[in-house]
């Protein structure tokens, strides 16, 4: 007995709408990122799972490719944080508001 | 039978993990349990027949993206607390709200287009014939080259973005090829007020 697609379709939704809440209450910037990659791992739970369902590996390569455009913005935004922090001596978001009206 | 038993065991584990990692006062701590997450992604993504993304999620999640997160807290040292002011009235509760909905959302997405209970998953052994590495391989080098030769491009600005964003600001201190008589400092202004200015 197999577990139905559907289940991990759930669990995925689960995770991405839990990075979501990270995202929308925190005001850790470093907790906000890690939020957004926890995003990205629900989405790539649902492309293999899709993948697995449509029963080709379509889904797995655009997983794949999703890793590394997450490694690549991991890295950018984490020298943006340090960036940050050298100005603002502060890892809270709402420090930066220069731009707020 | 032993796959049902591992799914029920991962998944409230993997869920339990996310939102704990939401609950952290602890940055050190957030990142631990987004660890965790990591792993039992890895173990869902094994159960759905790809021992590729099961390597590459611990390797590259797990250890090279986490361990740049950990050098970052560490690096910036730990805040003790993250504030509870809230400078749009109200957001927590916004928030929540929007993340039950989205939540309601997928989930009724979810049963109306897969459907929960539905058994017919196709047979994958047949697409992963002579291994998934190699079956991914040729699908990766095939049709998918020319995005994967992107994202090599992709990864080298990236590289250099991060460099220039984390590199210190030019150092102020006079070095040992300034003339020592300060003649040259005449015709344009010092180092220090340039970087006052900007």
């Amino acid at each position: 007995m197999r577990t139905p697609i559907g289940w991990y379709l759930v669990v995925s939704g689960i995770l991405f709408t839990l990075g979501t809440l990270g995202v929308l209450v925190r005001r850790n910037a470093l907790v906000i990122f890690m939020s957004v990659e926890l995003q990205l791992n629900g989405v790539n739970l649902a492309l293999v799972a899709f993948s697995r369902q449509q029963g080709n590996l379509n889904g797995q390569v655009l997983a794949f490719f999703s890793m590394a455009v997450a490694a690549a913005e991991v890295v950018v935004g984490l020298a943006i944080i340090v960036s940050l922090y050298r100005k603002r001596r502060s890892t809270n978001v709402d420090d930066a508001s220069l731009l707020r009206w | 039978m032993g796959q049902l038993v591992l799914f029920w065991v991962i998944a409230p584990l993997s869920i339990l993990s996310a939102g704990a990692m939401l609950l952290a006062r602890n940055v050190v701590h957030a990142a631990l349990l987004l660890i965790v997450n990591f792993f039992t992604l890895a173990v869902f993504f094994l159960m759905l027949g790809s021992p590729f993304l099961f390597v590459v999620q611990i390797i590259v999640y797990a250890g090279a993206i986490m361990v740049l997160f950990l050098f970052v807290i560490m690096l910036l040292g730990v805040e003790p607390e993250d504030s509870l002011y809230e400078r749009i009235k109200a957001q927590r509760i916004l928030s929540i709200l929007v993340g039950l909905g989205l939540a309601l959302e997928l989930f009724f997405a979810v049963r109306l287009g897969v459907g929960l209970n539905r058994g017919n998953i196709p047979d994958f052994s047949r697409v992963n014939r002579g291994g998934n590495i190699q079956a991914l391989a040729r699908i990766l080098f095939g049709p998918y080259f020319f995005p994967f030769e992107l994202t090599s491009i992709l990864l080298i600005v990236a590289a250099i973005g991060a460099m220039l964003h984390g590199r210190r600001q030019i150092a102020t201190e006079e070095t040992i090829d300034l003339p020592a008589d300060g003649a040259q400092e005449l015709d344009e202004p010092p180092l220090q007020e340039l970087e006052t200015a900007r």
